[in-house]
């Protein structure tokens, strides 16, 4: 019998304290590169917990679930309540839809329990304890910023009756966020910010960012397909957009450590699933970018109506870790946009080659243009016409067109001569080849009548420099002394013959 | 002397800088007479581009700078007109310095001493300089310098001949202070960037030798074992350069891209040269004949100058520096205004010149030529090459008969000095002197 006390007791204080509810942690992190070649990375971490705050003794152990929410839905009576804070506007046309949406600055909406009688006194007393817990001046919210939306906002948990006088919606689009509210909220995680996904949360990196919006959403949800049980959810999630320029340095290459100076070492013990989720739907076979390290697992997902699909890093796995014990994901892309090959020209030798892999954009007009200086040459590299000009060849553009009707990819079947030369490997686009004009460019010409004369008169510039230098290097100056004209001789000559004096 | 240099630098960056702002500055930077294939700035956009492209910038005809050059301008190619304006303020302020110290070593050593040994005849006290008439010459020199408009239309091209001559400057300051170890880095740096400066290794040894008084005697071994000192430092710098050069881009490239350029000159872009268009109309058979002729031709002078003016090589050094402003194989109007530069130095010998109006006005109707051609040639069609080639050889005939005219009244002056002013036939009439 006494050995059957100890197992007694043990099954009492479990039965206790499975009493109190199945607390489950767990944590995902989901990054989503952008067309732009900016990153999105969501956050998500939801606590369950099987408990009934409602009812008359107070919940007293908390395990995984925040005591200072947990107060909070007890004594405001809450059935759900969604904060979020948010730094930057979501940029739709460029980066997609966020997984979870939320408007600048910061937005609080709470369903509150029939059994409340007076709603706006607990909506008041609510926002001044929540600007408490989360050092935001939320403290602000009245009734001037307050209103009871009729027709949206429905609960998001378990819906009994909706009346919508129990609803406050309040946002102060002026709020901003900084590290007084990460903190607080990071707080909040079971494994505050010392394991798991939660060490990349470093201020100094999420709020150099485009777009940075921390939430918090508290639900009862249920267990199973009946709603037998419920449990209360909260979730945690933060987004952010890091810009490719401001954080990237311009690379199309992101990994973990840029993204957040970090890498991660272990999973949050206290999670049941640890995970991160990289979407590579536009990247079916890793031709836009590289995931490494390599992982074998992949999931799809219906996402916002659209199926998409991921690569999965489990981090509960040792594996995932590999031998240096941490996970540095990278992302490069493969080809940046706008691929240029050239190679320039070596005179009379080989010709500029210029490739460009260019994405024009829809409905646009894209330019490209060339500097280019006309050269002279030697008179004999000239054809016999000079001055009709010299052609440089058509450009070539080649593209894969997207095709109205399906393209047929089976080329033994019988088709006309004139629509089977180019092949076809896709059913939804075909191969184009387009060539422009020719250019016919006059180059200066040398006069071609003037070689011997060319070179005579720059050999008598040269000949000028080096006779007049000679002169004064080899010479030196001497008093001149007269000579006798020829004239003056000859004429002393025949003086001479005569016999008469000569000339002087 | 501190407050007027100051004004002219002040001055000179003024208009440096206004043109800089204007639209003029993408004229100038076009105009072949101020740049040419080896100084163009486009080209060192161009071989910024390529590198940044991770082509080599040698791989093409294009960029023909060495590499020292692509790298000075990796960092400061967004300063370039800065650079530009202080290397001109450089070259100024060396002129400027070197040619005071030169004038107090006129002063000094030579009228003094051959005064006081009473070696001049006395009539030709008048040809004395007197220091109060050489007190302005440093600042004429650095004038000239900077409000040339041949330097400023330089400067405003951003042509990297303003960085050749501000190396050249310091050369000529540091040889002339008697500094042998920095005139022999100096004038590495000037061979390294084109290798026409090698010519001024003579007068730099003539002037540190005759600064240290060892006597200029090919069979003194003192002579012997300063040129061996020099050459030393001078190739060891040299070599020093050329590794380094090859270690920042880690390969042989740029020597065939920058020395096979200059002396092989395979590029005819029309400048104010005389190569060009002799090459463009060279039979083929005697292409390489000639192009070592006119290389020669360059080299060539040295020897013969040098023995004839071993006692003057500061004079000299201005004779080369014009040789080689004419004669190299891509000239600019900026390697022209460097020697220009030099001339106030021999403002005492105006009374001897011969030719000087005559050269003027060539020069000048020249420079306002040169567009109008260029523009007749290669825009309005009317004119063609050979008016533009005319002007050419009448630009480099002027220069010519400038540079010898100054070394005639140069000469004569000595002649003077030795013989006397006044000279008198042997019957008491005045006398002509003749070059015989």
């Amino acid at each position: 019998i006494l050995i059957y006390i100890p197992i007694f007791v043990f099954v009492l204080l479990r039965k206790l304290i499975k009493e109190e509810g199945e607390n489950d942690f767990q944590e995902e992190l989901v990054i989503r590169p952008l067309h732009s070649g900016d990153i999105y990375a969501s956050f998500q971490f939801r606590t369950l917990w099987e408990t009934d705050f409602m009812r008359e003794n107070k919940v007293s152990h908390y395990r995984l679930f925040p005591k200072s929410l947990g107060q909070v839905i007890s004594k405001f009576s809450v059935r759900e309540l969604h904060i979020s804070f948010t730094q930057g506007y979501w940029r739709t046309m460029q980066w997609g839809q966020p997984f979870l949406p939320s408007p600048p600055g910061a937005e609080l909406w709470v369903w509150f329990q029939d059994s409340v009688t007076d709603v706006d006194a607990a909506w008041k007393e609510l926002t001044n304890v929540l600007s408490g817990i989360f050092c935001a001046s939320l403290n602000f919210i009245d009734s001037t910023n307050t209103v009871q939306p009729s027709a949206s906002f429905k609960p998001l948990g378990i819906v009994n009756e909706t009346d919508h006088r129990f609803l406050r919606y309040a946002t102060l689009p002026r709020e901003i966020v900084c590290t007084e509210n990460l903190t607080p909220w990071k707080k909040l995680l079971p494994c505050g910010s010392k394991a798991g996904l939660a060490v990349l949360l470093k201020s100094e990196k999420l709020f150099h960012s485009s777009f940075f919006s921390q939430t918090v959403h508290i639900r009862p949800v249920c267990q199973d397909r009946e709603c037998k049980t419920t449990s209360w959810e909260l979730r945690q999630t933060l987004n952010v957009v890091f810009d490719l320029h401001t954080s990237g340095q311009g690379k199309r290459e992101w990994s973990l450590f840029k993204m957040f100076s970090r890498t991660l070492t272990e999973a949050c013990p206290l999670a049941s699933s640890s995970k991160i989720y990289i979407d590579v739907t536009d990247n079916p076979q890793e031709e836009y970018f590289e995931l490494s390290p390599a992982t074998p697992l992949l999931s799809q997902a219906v996402v916002l109506g659209d199926r998409r699909t991921f690569s999965v890093y489990d981090l509960t796995q040792q594996v995932t870790f590999g031998t240096v014990r941490s996970l540095n994901l990278l992302i490069r892309w493969k080809s940046t946009e706008g691929y240029i090959h050239y190679q320039p020209s070596k005179d009379r030798m080989r010709p500029h080659l210029l490739e460009m892999l260019v994405q024009l954009p829809p409905h646009s007009v894209t330019e490209v243009t060339v500097q280019f200086e006309r050269a002279l040459l030697k008179w004999t590299e000239y054809t016999p016409d000079p001055n009709h000009g010299f052609y440089v060849g058509s450009s070539v553009i080649s593209a894969l067109v997207p095709s109205s009707v399906a393209m047929d990819t089976n080329i033994t079947q019988e088709q006309p001569l004139f629509s089977s030369f180019f092949p076809c490997k896709e059913e939804s686009s075909y191969f184009v080849r387009v060539y422009t004009e020719p250019l016919l460019v006059n180059l200066p010409t040398p006069d071609f009548s003037m070689p011997y004369n060319v070179i005579c008169l720059t050999c008598t510039v040269v000949a000028v420099g080096y006779g007049s230098l000679y002169n004064l290097l080899t010479r030196s100056f001497q008093i001149e002394e007269p000579n006798p004209r020829l004239a003056k001789k000859i004429a002393n000559f025949i003086r001479r013959i005569r016999g008469v004096p000569l000339l002087s | 002397m501190a407050a007027p240099l100051t004004l002219l630098l002040v001055v000179a960056v003024t208009i440096r800088a206004a043109l800089y702002r204007s639209s003029l500055a993408e004229v100038i930077a076009e105009r072949v007479e101020v740049v040419s294939p080896i100084t163009a700035w486009k080209r060192v956009i161009e071989g910024l581009a390529l590198l940044d492209l991770g082509v080599s910038p040698y791989s093409g005809d294009v960029f023909h700078e060495t590499p020292l050059v692509i790298y000075l301008f990796h960092f400061l190619v967004d300063y370039a007109e800065i650079t530009f304006m202080l290397a001109d303020v450089i070259s100024a302020i060396a002129l400027y310095l070197a040619v005071k110290e030169y004038n107090k070593q006129v002063v000094r050593k030579k009228q003094k001493f051959a005064l006081e040994a009473d070696r001049y005849p006395q009539d030709c006290l008048e040809l004395i300089r007197s220091p109060k008439e050489m007190l302005y010459i440093p600042l004429k020199v650095a004038m000239f310098y900077l409000l040339n408009p041949f330097t400023i239309l330089s400067c405003v091209a951003k042509s990297t001949c303003g960085l050749n001559n501000a190396v050249i400057s310091l050369f000529i300051l540091t040889t002339i202070k008697g500094n042998a170890l920095l005139s022999a880095v100096f004038l590495c740096l000037a061979t390294y960037q084109s290798i026409y400066p090698l010519t001024l290794c003579a007068p730099a040894m003539l002037y540190l030798m005759q600064r240290q008084y060892i006597p200029v005697n090919y069979r003194r071994a003192s002579f012997w074992w300063f040129v061996v000192q020099y050459l030393f430092m001078y190739l060891g710098s040299l070599f020093v350069l050329i590794c380094l050069s090859f270690f920042l881009l880690g390969s042989w490239d740029y020597l065939p891209s920058v020395y096979g350029f200059i002396l092989s000159v395979p590029d005819l872009t029309p400048n104010i040269g005389l190569f060009w268009y002799f090459f463009a109309e060279m039979f083929e058979h005697f292409r390489l004949f000639f192009l070592c002729v006119f290389q020669i031709n360059v080299f060539f002078y040295t020897v013969p100058l040098s023995i004839k003016l071993k006692d003057h090589p500061v004079f000299l050094m201005f004779m080369q520096l014009a040789v080689i402003s004419i004669f190299k194989s891509y000239p600019t109007v900026g390697d022209i205004a460097l020697y220009m530069a030099l001339l106030p130095v021999w403002s005492h010998l105006h009374r001897f010149l011969r030719n000087i109006f005559l050269v003027s006005c060539v020069l000048l109707a020249c420079s306002v030529l040169f567009p109008v051609l260029w523009h007749l040639w290669i825009y309005a069609g009317s004119a063609n090459s050979n008016f533009y080639y005319a002007i050419t050889l009448l630009f480099n005939v002027a220069q010519i008969l400038l540079v010898s005219d100054y070394f005639y009244a140069f000469l004569r002056r000595e002649h003077h000095l030795i013989h006397g002013l006044y000279l008198k036939k042997k019957d008491g009439s005045e006398a002509t002197l003749v070059l015989k």
